[in-house]
Formats: structure tokens, sequence, C-alpha cells
């Protein structure tokens, strides 16, 4: 009877597990499907492609446009990855150990921006990039991507700097390290699963994001991909250029999957076991 | 090496909480002294004022002559081992060992001749490869225990460090940290918890209650002279027992029958404010079984009748738990006490007699036995502020005492 009872509850969370499953890679698995369709089959509705074709990619590799804007995604998602987890190590830090004047009110304005609704901030940041001559340039992104990724950063990296046991800083500073010290050589390492978390949530975001990215940029200079995507035309003004985009989002895709796999390795758990008795 | 003075050291935290009050200590230059007391008495605190990791709010802090109140820990120049070991976790037991001195700065052929000798005395030489992770619960102890070695600081400060072993591992790294102490003659404060640990292993013990320091001394004069109920309680396995005493007729009327009092104590007592009732404290070693005892002991001492409980035979001697009448002792210290022994086990508080009498006796379960208590031994308590009644110069003499 128990037997039969678990069988069934087996069975019934392997549905929900596919249907799950489904629903989520349905789409991903149907542009893929369309990123290899030729332009005659596009519309044919079939999941399989009946005449499997890599000319798609050759377009937008064969267009400058797109290898262009997806320099600036990667450089411009990098850079700001870079200094919001800094930034965001250093806060978080005070945050989870300090207690320092002003410590509540830190917290309340991050969060304050993280709720703030961005769309509101896009036509002030626009004028005011125009006034400093940052529009359509690098920092012009980067600055406003920083500001919104910092309030995640901090989040994310207080929860695991709390997790530290605390007697680890105080021997270190027992073995006569300054503060700067203990935080570099004792804290920082084994917040090192914390710092990569981080760091791949803030390069998703910077990564994905179209808002500031379409209303920031005027040209081939700053665009990221997700903006290039959108002004895609096909090899020619009349071709359709629906296996293109589908190529393109495709290929865009695989940076976001490899930085995960490459700093997966890194967060191990369990990296501060043994530290002390518990 | 250098001396350690506290000079009423007190510590407020912004909560309001007064963890340590007043605290007056001089600890000379190799002494190894040890803070005991119960949970929560300010131990930790007191030790972490002396290391820097806690501001002192008043009171000042020399160490080696010089006022430390405002130097960081890592201008102190002393080490600190953690109840927690706090081994740092990716390095190595020897770049663990290596990292003080690596913050020092030292040449490299120094730090590894340094770690190696260390590693030799604390028979660490085949881990030094390993990260703690992998490490027993002993070895972690050793290590956290080289860290602090390796850079002959000026002070030593260990905070439980022994807590998280087994009783026997415990026992075993007693040895190692007393041996080690001894060797190499460094100031040491050491807090615990552990009364064996605070009688076994320091030059002098202090007795610390409630954020204030109860009593200092050599361990055995803490035990045969306690000034006061808490110290007398505190000290001790099994406790002290105590039984209230009403002050009648030049007496004292006990559940053991009318204990007699010499002129000093008569003399406290006739005040008009003196407590009219006291407790009574008698460790169990004072006891002996009514046969045993010569005609020359038995005049310095007492005897009652009382059923017995159990007996537990530990070979040496027998410890012999007795039921008495009478209602327990009761104050504010045997209260603490017990709540930190968990009542169920503090013998003290109850009206059960903890008695340790010789292996040669032949007393048994459940028949009434003849009981002798030495006199001499005896501590008088002022149940309202605990004092011992029974000391006079720092010497405690029984209740005959002139
Ligand atoms: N940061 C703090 N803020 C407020 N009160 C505190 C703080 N740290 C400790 N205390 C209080 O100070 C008192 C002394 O604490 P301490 O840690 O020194 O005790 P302890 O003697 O080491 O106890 P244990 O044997 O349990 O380790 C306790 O009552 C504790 O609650
Ligand atoms: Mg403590």
């Amino acid at each position: 009877m128990a037997d039969t009872t678990a069988t069934r509850a087996k069975v019934r969370w392997g549905l929900l597990d596919v249907a799950v499953v489904v629903f989520a890679l349905t789409p991903v698995l149907w542009i893929m499907s369309l990123s290899f369709k030729t332009p005659a089959t596009l519309t044919d509705g079939k999941f399989i492609p009946r005449e499997w074709t890599l000319e798609n990619y050759r377009t937008i590799f064969a267009t400058d446009q797109f290898v262009r804007a997806l320099i600036n995604s990667i450089g411009i998602a990098l850079i700001a990855t870079t200094i919001a987890v800094v930034l965001g190590a250093m806060a978080a830090y005070a945050i989870s150990r300090l207690d320092f004047p002003g410590k509540r009110l830190l917290i309340g304005v991050s969060l304050l921006i993280a709720m703030f609704p961005q769309v509101s901030l896009v036509s002030p940041l626009f004028e005011i990039e125009r006034q400093l001559g940052l529009f359509d340039t690098w920092p012009g992104l980067i600055l406003p991507y920083i500001t919104f990724a910092l309030p995640l950063a901090i989040y994310t990296l207080s929860a695991f700097f709390k997790q530290i046991p605390w007697d680890l800083e105080k021997a270190a500073k027992m073995d006569g390290a300054t503060q700067g010290q203990a935080f570099r050589r004792v804290i920082a390492p084994l917040a090192a699963p914390g710092l990569f978390t981080t760091a791949i949530l803030v390069f998703i975001f910077c990564w994905n994001d179209f808002l500031f990215a379409i209303s920031l940029t005027s040209t081939e200079r700053s665009r990221t991909v997700p903006v290039a995507l959108s002004f895609f035309t096909g090899a020619s003004q009349f071709e359709d250029p629906t296996g293109a985009i589908c190529a393109a989002a495709v290929v865009i895709t695989v940076p976001i999957i490899l930085f995960v796999l490459f700093f997966q390795r890194r967060i191990v758990s369990g990296l501060t076991s043994g530290a002390v008795k518990g | 090496m250098a001396d350690i003075v506290l000079d009423k050291v007190s510590k407020k935290f912004p909560d309001g909480t007064t963890a340590v009050r007043d605290v007056d200590l001089e600890i000379a230059d190799g002494e190894f002294v040890i803070l005991v007391g119960p949970s929560g008495c300010g131990k930790s605190t007191t030790l972490n004022m002396i290391a820097g990791l806690e501001d002192i709010s008043s009171g000042e802090l020399r160490i080696g002559g010089q006022r430390v109140n405002d130097k960081a820990p890592r201008d102190r120049d002393i080490a600190m081992v953690f109840q927690s070991y706090a081994l740092y976790p990716n390095m190595t037991v020897r770049e663990n060992m290596a990292f003080p001195l690596r913050l020092a700065k030292l040449d490299k052929e120094t730090i590894n001749q340094k770690v190696d000798q260390a590693a030799k005395v604390l028979e660490l030489t085949p881990l030094l490869d390993r990260k703690p992770a992998n490490l027993s619960g002993g070895q972690r102890q050793r290590v956290a225990m080289g860290r602090a070695i390796v850079r002959q600081p000026k002070a030593f400060l260990m905070d439980e460090p022994l807590s998280n072993l087994d009783a026997k591992l415990r026992v075993q790294m007693r040895t190692v940290v007393s041996r080690l102490q001894k060797q190499l003659g460094t100031t040491t404060v050491y807090v615990t918890h552990d009364q064996t640990e605070a009688m076994t292993l320091g030059d002098r013990v202090v007795i610390m209650r409630g954020g204030a320091v109860q009593q200092v001394g050599p361990p055995q004069e803490l035990y045969d002279h306690p000034n006061n109920l808490f110290v007398a309680g505190f000290i001790g396995s099994p406790s002290m027992n105590f039984l209230t005493a009403k002050v009648e007729e030049g007496t004292l009327r006990t559940a053991l029958g009318d204990v007699p009092i010499g002129d000093r104590i008569r003399r406290e007592l006739e005040g008009a404010d003196a407590p009219r009732e006291l407790i009574l404290g008698i460790r169990p070693e004072h006891f002996e079984d009514a046969e045993l005892v010569d005609d020359d002991t038995r005049r310095r001492g007492m005897e009652f009748t009382a059923p017995v409980d159990i007996v537990e035979s530990m070979g040496s001697d027998k410890y012999v738990y007795l039921s008495v009448e009478g209602e327990r002792a009761t104050s504010a210290e045997l209260e603490e006490l017990a709540a930190d022994a968990g009542a169920a086990d503090f013998s003290g508080a109850g009206s059960n007699l903890v008695t340790r009498l010789s292996a040669e006796s032949t007393v048994t379960e459940g028949e009434d036995r003849r009981v002798w208590f030495n006199l001499e031994k005896i501590h008088l308590f002022d149940p309202s502020d605990g004092r011992n009644l029974t000391l006079h110069e720092g010497r405690a003499a029984g209740t005959f005492a002139d």
C-alpha cells in the first residue's frame, strides 16, 4: 500500500516537473528552432526544422551592427558588474559588521532606489546625460546600471557577510591585521561565493536591460545587443529579419550561460567549514 | 612578556547593560590567571577589553606599565585563542600559523622556521598542509594555540579554549596548555566555565559574578577560605552543602543538631542588626562515618544520624547522599548558583546532604547511619549579603574560633 502511494506521489511530482520545464523552455526552444530554419520554412509551424541552415548566424555576424553591439554589451556589463560588486561588497561589509551613524539611512536609501520605478527616471537621465555629454557613451550606461545594481548587490552580499563567523575577523585583528587587511585577506576570500553570486545577478541585470539602453543611446557607439536586436533588419530591407533576430537571441544567451557556468564552479558551499567548531 | 593591570575597569554596553563593574586586577609578568564564573558574568567581556576587541567604558588598562585603553588590538601585542578556534578555513595549517608573522612582515625564512618550531611543540608537523576542515577538534584546538604562540606575544588570552572538546581530550589538552604556559612563561589570562580547569590550571583564580570580582586568590585558598557564599558554592565539586542555621540561645539550631559557636562568632552575632538566621556550609569531605573516627578527631566535630539515600562507591572513597530534615537554605547567591549548575544537580539547594566518606565505611543504602562532621571546617554565611562570618583575616577557622 505504502509503495503505491509513494509511486503515485512520484508520478505526480514527475508530471508537475515536466509541465514546469516545458512551460519555461518552450519559447526558448522555439526560438532556437526558428534560428535554424530557412526563410521559406520559417512560418511552417513545425518544431523540428525541415531544412537546417546556419544562414541566419552567418548573416548576423556579417553585419557590423551586431558584432559591435555584442562588444558594447560585454564591455558595459563587465565594467558595471565589477564596480557594483566592489562597491557593494564594501557597503555590505560596513552594514553587516559596523554600527555607524546613518546606517539605517543608508539601508533605507538603497531600498528606495531598488523600489524606484526606472521608467520615471529615463527622461531626467536623458536630459542630464545630454548636458554632461554622457549620452550615447559607455559611462552613460555604466553609471545608471551601477546605481540600480547596487541595492541588489548590497542585499545579497550583506546576507553572505553575516554568515561568516565574526570570530574570524576578531582573530585576524588579534593576529595583527588592520581592519582593511582583515577584510581583504580573511573575509573577502570567504565571501567569494557571495561575490560570485552577486556578480552573476548584476551581470544578468545589465546584460538584459533594454529600457536604459534604448533611451540613453543613439548610435552603434554604445548600443547594446537587446537594443540592436530591435533595430534588426534583414540582409536587405525587404527581407524578413525573424530568423536573424532569433539567431541573435540565441547568441546573446551564450555569454550569460558561460558566465554562470564559470562562476558556478566557485560557488561551492561549505567554504567556511572548519573555521569554527559548530 | 608583561604584566597586565586592570584599574577600576568597567564596561557599559550601548543598550545600558553593565557587563563589567569596577574590576581591579593585577596580573604579574608570567602569571597564569583564570577568570571563572557563571554564564553571563562578564568573563568574555573582560577578556575582550584586555584584547582590545571591546572598548573600555571607564577605568584604565595597563600592559607592561603602559596605558593601552585606546590602542588597537594589533598594537597591544597579545595573542588570543578563541572558543570557536576561529581558524581561517581558506588557509592551510601552515598558513594559519604563519598569518600573524606575515602581517608582522617577517621574512619567509624566519616565518618558516618559527612555524616549524611551534608545530613541533604542538605535534602538528604532519598536519601542516591540511585545511582546518580536515582536522579533528583537538587538532584544530592545537592549531589555534599554535597561531597564538608563534609570534611570542606579551600575553595570551584564552576564552574557554577547551570547552568544545570531549571530556577526555579536554583533560589531555589541559596538561598541554599548562605545560606550554610553564615552558614559555608568558602571562596568560584564561577564561573558563569549568571549575576543574580553574582549580588545576592557574596560579590564581578570579571568581566573577554579575560583572564584579568576588574573590581573587590561589585555587586552594579560594577553596579553603571563601569570602562569601557565592565563592563557597561555586568552587568545589560536588559543591559545598548548605543548611539553614537559626541563632538561638548561643548555639546554632541546624538539621544536624545544635552547633556550638566560639567567642568570635558570638560577638559577631551580638549586634542588634545581626542576622538571626545563618547559612551553614560544609564540604562533602568534612564528613566521616562515625565508626571510623578516632577519639581525638571525634572531639573536633559533631555527630548526627540520618537515613542514607544513595551510596556511590568511587573506589578511593564513597559518596553518600543523606536526607536531612529542615528547610533548604535560600539566598540570592544560592539561587544563582543553582541556576548556573542546572538546578537538579546542585545539591546545596536541596535538603539532600552530599558526603564523602572513607572507602572502608560499611554504609548501605536505606539504613540510618551515624555520621561525624568536622566543626573546624564549617563556614557560616550571612544570608543577606553572603559574607563569610567564619573568615578572620582571610582565614576560615570554623565555628569555634575565638
Ligand atoms: N554587545 C552586547 N550588548 C549588550 N550586552 C552584552 C553585549 N555583549 C555581552 N553583553 C552582556 O554582558 C554580560 C556579560 O557577557 P559575557 O559575554 O562577558 O559573559 P561570559 O561571562 O563570557 O559568559 P559565558 O560564560 O556564557 O561566555 C551578559 O549579561 C551579556 O548579556
Ligand atoms: Mg564568554
